[in-house]
């Protein structure tokens, strides 16, 4: 199950719901709000996303990582909002019979939620400045 | 004409400065409306570096527009 979050994650709580006698193998990966980017200091940031859309898309990966991996379940939550340092910004919980398809899973959700969900990441910087990532030209050296 | 339902997020948002708008063009694909958007809003983002989605599903830059579809450019993402 692919979600957004309007508040903020709680892993133990999440993970229960993967609980399945037929898992042996539970990974998980956390992104965490982080203080700098390319050089800059961030102070807070804020995510948006285009909610049908980013559903969708986010359970068609869960479902692409259903099909190459022999998972047990998945589940990936996305914040949205404003966050702070230190906050986590996604959540993915894969279980598996084994280690290695869990592992392997965990890493495809993350990257293809990355690259491929409509999300979008506002940084507000120490100096007062704000930008997109991804979608402005570096600043000024 | 049509009348096409357009939503704008993030970067594309801001410099619009709003969210969503009706928008009555001639535009027969994805393509020849940002074109038209881009002229008129100036918006910064090529279109090499957006995504387009038609009545919320991904769609080819020129593909075919209808009256009443609902429209959005997809900025470059940055989740996770």
């Amino acid at each position: 199950m692919f979600s957004l979050s309007p508040s903020p994650i709680d892993p133990a709580n999440v993970m229960e719901r993967l609980n399945h006698p037929a898992a042996g193998a539970y990974a998980s990966f956390e992104g965490w709000v982080r203080n700098h980017n390319e050089g800059r200091p961030v102070m807070r940031l804020e995510y948006e996303a285009y909610a049908p859309v980013a559903v969708k898309e986010g359970e068609l990966i869960l479902d692409e990582a259903r099909r190459k991996f022999a998972i047990v379940g998945a589940i990936c939550i996305h914040r949205v909002g404003a966050l702070e340092i230190g906050d986590i910004a996604v959540w993915v919980g894969v279980t598996a019979a084994h280690r290695g398809a869990a592992f392997d899973a965990c890493r495809y959700i993350i990257d293809e939620v990355k690259a491929r969900v409509p999300i979008w990441k506002k940084e507000h910087y120490a100096s007062g400045n704000s930008g997109w990532v991804n979608c402005e030209a570096p600043p000024p050296d | 004409m049509k009348r096409l339902h357009v939503l704008y997020f993030a970067i594309l948002r801001e410099q619009r400065g709003l969210n969503e708008e009706h928008v009555q063009s001639a535009a027969a694909t994805p393509a020849a409306l940002y074109a038209e958007l881009v002229s008129r809003h100036r918006f910064s983002l090529p279109q090499d570096r957006v995504r387009v989605v038609v009545n919320e599903s991904f769609a080819d830059w020129d593909s075919a527009i209808s009256d009443g579809d609902s429209i959005v450019f997809i900025p470059p993402v940055a989740g996770g």
